[in-house]
């Protein structure tokens, strides 16, 4: 839309309060907000921006999260790219979102990019000069789906949409520093950056390849306060002893399901923190934040919330309906994103116990034993509240007689060593079996189970979920 | 070995039977696998712990595989898939 009628991020950040020092930091560089009041992250004509699709490719976060600061309110689109997303698809990506600039810390090979005009670079830089910052559009924002094969599916937002979850920041209340796990080119990690942002506070950005002490140790350099990441990248960050040395007020779950036992980990690991965990996707947005310490959500929200967030379940399955879904998929062949209802369906399969509802699973990843269904998230829950188990996966495995059977793969707290470590690992396994069968049907149960060192988890901060 | 093979096949199929919480049958040669007390979720089981345990699943070697009837065949089966 060529005429802005919301205030653009800049202004929106401007507004949360430039009297405190506000940073972004990364590894290598930081940058005070203030100083963008006064200069300028791009080099070269900027005003080419105005009303262009705009490609914003970097590989560093902090150059990303310059970029939309400055670009905001200026584009008619700006398309970001996730770190992962391959060259190969680029073209595609720049033919669908008619994409006709690019901003970029990159190389050379993404400066020459066929069929862009103009080109800006970007950085941590702020070199001091006068900036036409005047919002001129209401930027579309094109997300990227966290799917994972094939050409990628991007998502048309708004900062409006992007932003409907956050409460404007006050500059009287203490400083608020996030951190996140998450990469803030996807929708996880930006709803971070922009809490930060119109929030009033600062914000950590790991990065490229950063190891997670490392990452936890300058979190707490800069007085971090709140944390964020999906069960496994807290899973995971759980593992190290740096975890110690931070001191969260809030430590928040997304991005997959916060079982009970990732949940009393976090508690009883920061006791002094608020644990919460959060429901949201690319595609649905923000719905909901859980902070009673409990896995799933009251049944009470479903229907129309206070926030203006409808949930209904359908089919088992959760749709939602609110000012923070995304509007569309981008592209002429692309199918709906809501249905008839304005609704959009999250695919996340609903169990109701008690007066709670539980995210037992999506409905793609159901294993068939013998024609009983079985949702490896419930498993997986179970088998993460054995004491020695870090995390684990559930997978389907081709059988003979029921044409599935459910095989799990478990990463413990202590892989057992010395001499008699077999009959340990063979004594954990019976164990964990057992702690199963006390509390799932039979089929539900693994069959076999197999101790890893560690499992892969997709850039998106998600467990890799690969049927054998 | 299929002294060896026998051994792993009778200890799977009793260790199922015992985590199942089934009664198995005295295990001759002749008994029908339908009347040896376990049901087709344990004859899963026994076939994906065996197959970790021999590093062989004989029912995929081919798609048009007949289940064997007795126990005997079972261990046949076995047995001529080590060879």
């Amino acid at each position: 839309m060529p005429r802005a009628s919301a205030a653009s991020l800049w202004e929106s950040t401007n507004r949360a309060g430039l009297t405190t020092e506000r940073s972004l930091w990364a590894p290598d560089a930081e940058v005070s907000i203030n100083a963008l009041g006064g200069g300028s992250s791009l080099e070269g004509d900027a005003e080419a921006l105005r009303g262009g699709s705009v490609l914003v490719r970097t590989a560093s976060q902090l150059a990303a999260a310059l970029a939309l600061l400055e670009v905001d309110g200026i584009a008619r689109r700006i398309v970001i790219c996730p770190p992962d997303l391959a060259a190969e698809h680029l073209p595609y990506v720049i033919d669908t979102a008619e994409v006709n600039a690019v901003v970029t810390d990159g190389s050379a090979a993404e400066m020459n990019l066929p069929s862009i005009a103009t080109r800006v670079r970007c950085g941590p830089n702020i070199r001091p000069g006068a900036v036409d910052r005047t919002s001129s559009h209401d930027t579309e924002w094109i997300l990227f789906t966290s799917g994972t094969t094939g050409a990628p599916k991007m998502v048309v937002h708004s900062l409006t949409s992007l932003s409907g979850a956050i409460t404007p920041g006050s500059s009287l209340a203490a400083p608020v520093v996030w951190a996140t796990f998450y990469d803030i080119r996807r929708y996880g990690g930006l709803q971070i950056l922009l809490r930060a942002l119109l929030g009033g506070g600062s914000l950590v950005l790991s990065g490229l390849d950063e190891p997670v002490p490392d990452f936890l140790m300058r979190a707490q350099s800069h007085a971090v306060t709140h944390i964020t990441g999906t069960p496994s990248h807290w899973r995971k960050a759980l593992m190290f002893p740096a975890a110690r040395c931070v001191t969260p007020q809030y430590a928040r779950l997304s991005g997959e399901i916060a079982d009970q036992a990732i949940i009393d980990h976090l508690r009883s690991f920061y006791p002094n923190a608020k644990v919460g965990h959060a429901f949201a996707s690319t595609e649905a947005g923000v719905a909901f934040e859980v902070n009673d310490g409990l896995a799933g959500f009251p049944a009470s929200y479903i229907g129309h919330m206070e926030s203006g967030v409808d949930l209904e379940v359908e089919n088992d399955t959760l749709h939602i309906r609110s000012p923070r879904t995304a509007r569309r998929y981008l592209g002429t062949a692309a199918e709906a994103l809501l249905d008839a209802g304005g609704f959009v369906d999250t695919g996340d399969v609903l169990e109701l116990r008690k007066d709670r509802y539980h995210f037992v699973g999506r409905r793609g990843g159901i294993i068939n034993v013998g024609g009983l269904k079985i949702h490896p998230e419930e498993v997986e829950a179970v088998i993460n509240r054995h004491p020695a188990v870090r995390m684990s996966l559930v997978k389907s495995r081709k059988n003979p007689i029921t044409g599935a059977i459910v095989a799990a793969e478990v990463v413990p707290v202590a892989l057992p060593q010395g001499d008699d470590a077999a009959k340990q690992i063979e004594a954990l396994k019976t164990d964990i079996l057992e702690h199963c069968r006390a509390s799932l049907a039979a089929h539900k149960v693994p069959a076999a189970i197999r101790l890893v060192p560690s499992l892969d988890v997709t850039p998106s901060g998600k467990i890799v979920r690969r049927d054998a | 070995m299929p002294d060896s093979v026998r051994a792993t096949i009778i200890s799977q199929f009793e260790q199922v039977a015992s985590e199942q919480k089934r009664k198995l049958a005295p295990l001759t040669d002749e008994r029908p696998l339908m009347e040896s007390g376990l049901d087709s979720l344990c004859f899963a089981i026994v076939v994906a712990r065996l197959e970790d345990a021999l590093g062989y699943d004989p029912f995929s070697a081919s798609s048009d595989v007949e289940f064997p009837v007795t126990f005997g065949d079972f261990i046949k089966f076995y047995e001529n898939a080590a060879r």
